[in-house]
């Protein structure tokens, strides 16, 4: 099973970029200039309202013909690709985090003189961290899923292993596939225990 | 934009528009099933006996965190190579028993948390008015759980008709499925692409506002009935 290692820096890079792009995404719809707000709405709606596979055929096979620009290897279609759809999603739970913060918390940061900049570092943004924590272990779970799919535009992973043995030799599908299962949920059980963990994490020392 | 033709698109469109059809017929079936299959889960999960729970718990969660195409796979490719219970299934049901049992998982979390939602005076209400176990459920329980999670379950509808085009993988003729071919015939894979988006995010963007509005709806009917249980505890 050599796909593992593709199907993990899959997981890595579209995580990474993933949560880059929902902070940014979530914090431009915060911002008071409009033009940027409604741009990333956009973004947001669009990958939101599309599914993730038909996002990654259009990266894949569409973006080159459209700009005859390569995105580089299937690896970066891929990562892109998810960590765009991804990214949308999450960004609604950074959005939803920091409004979720008490005005309070802005009114005394504001009587503290503090600067818009300083207020958001300081103040709002690591209470509003540990609200999006929980989530934002699922939503690695869900990025695992969806590595899956990187086996359909031509990369190695454990499912395109997987597939070739099947095709060698039919009568192994079923262990082929309950082994490829299980790799997967292997991947997934430190996701699992870690996204309790931050639950109990983002629980702690918080009234109600 | 040089590559773009409108007269590919033109030509593209109701090839692709044909698998329409196939993709909503399939995103409802597989709805139906998970709906169906959500109560199955559901009620394994309330069975008071421990190793039972513990086992349904880790299935759920073993089909909850494995891909959807790999078990999708499974039911298509490997199922019929299972000795004893395995047989040949075409594309379309392989895709609803595939689909269906992965959301299913989630659909039964749904549930749970509506039935865990139900006031405990109301399981006791049921218990000293004698009623039957069966009455219990469908008159009192079942009736208070599931309205208010019904924009989650309207919710997962549209999350299920956006994984829907995994099944043109094992050959369902969906609107992917048409693209794909269409794209593969004429080597122009850009503008029936872009046909599939657009119809996804015709199809789900008014629907996911639509889930919306239901769902402020129903907080405002439910906060509305807590209140006012409130201000009668309150005034007592």
């Amino acid at each position: 099973m050599k796909g593992l290692t593709i199907t993990i820096t899959v997981l890595l890079g579209s995580a990474f970029f993933g949560y880059l792009f929902a902070f940014i995404a979530g914090l431009c719809r915060l911002s008071s200039n409009i033009f940027l707000r409604k741009f990333t709405g956009f973004y947001v709606e669009v990958f939101r309202g599309t599914s993730l596979i038909v996002q990654l055929f259009w990266l894949y096979y569409a973006i080159p013909m459209l700009f005859g620009i390569e995105l580089g290897s299937n690896w970066w279609a891929g990562v892109i690709a998810i960590a765009l759809n991804y990214g949308a999603y999450m960004s609604e739970i950074v959005r939803g985090s920091i409004l979720a913060v008490a005005k309070g918390q802005t009114e005394a940061a504001t009587a503290l003189n503090m600067s818009r900049f300083q207020r958001m570092r300081l103040v709002i943004f690591p209470q509003a961290v540990r609200m999006m924590l929980p989530e934002f272990g699922n939503y690695l779970i869900q990025m695992l899923k969806a590595t899956s799919l990187v086996s359909l535009i031509g990369m190695t992973d454990i499912l395109y292993y997987g597939d070739i043995i099947r095709s060698s030799n039919l009568s192994q599908a079923p262990t082929v596939y309950i082994l490829v299962l299980f790799f997967y949920f292997i991947l997934a059980l430190p996701l699992i225990f870690l996204t309790r963990k931050l639950e109990g994490i983002s629980k702690k020392g918080v009234a109600n | 934009m040089s590559n773009w033709s409108w007269e590919v698109f033109a030509e593209a469109f109701p090839i692709v528009l044909e698998g329409l059809g196939i993709t909503l017929g399939l995103t409802i079936a597989c709805y139906l099933f998970a709906l169906i299959f959500g109560f199955f889960w559901t009620f394994l999960r309330r069975i008071p006996f421990k190793p039972i729970n513990w086992i349904v718990t880790w299935v759920m969660e073993f089909i909850r965190s494995t891909p959807p195409l790999v078990q999708l796979f499974f039911i298509y490719y490997a199922w019929p190579m299972v000795p004893v219970v395995g047989v040949t299934l075409d594309p379309f049901t392989s895709a609803i028993l595939g689909l269906g049992i992965h959301f299913s998982t989630y659909i039964g979390e749904v549930y749970r948390s509506g039935i865990d939602g139900v006031d405990k005076g109301q399981w006791e209400a049921a218990k000293s008015l004698n009623f039957s176990t069966k009455q219990k459920w469908t008159k009192i329980i079942l009736p208070q759980a599931i309205p208010p999670t019904i924009p989650m379950l309207g919710n997962y509808l549209i999350i299920m008709f956006k994984e829907v085009p995994l099944a043109s993988t094992i050959g369902v003729a969906g609107i992917l499925h048409m693209a794909n071919s269409y794209g593969a015939q004429y080597w122009t894979y850009l503008e029936p692409l872009t046909i599939v988006a657009i119809l996804f995010l015709i199809m789900s963007y008014p629907s996911a506002i639509l889930i919306n509005k239901l769902e402020k709806k129903m907080n405002r009917r439910f906060d509305k009935k807590e209140a006012l249980n409130s201000s009668k505890g309150a005034t007592a």
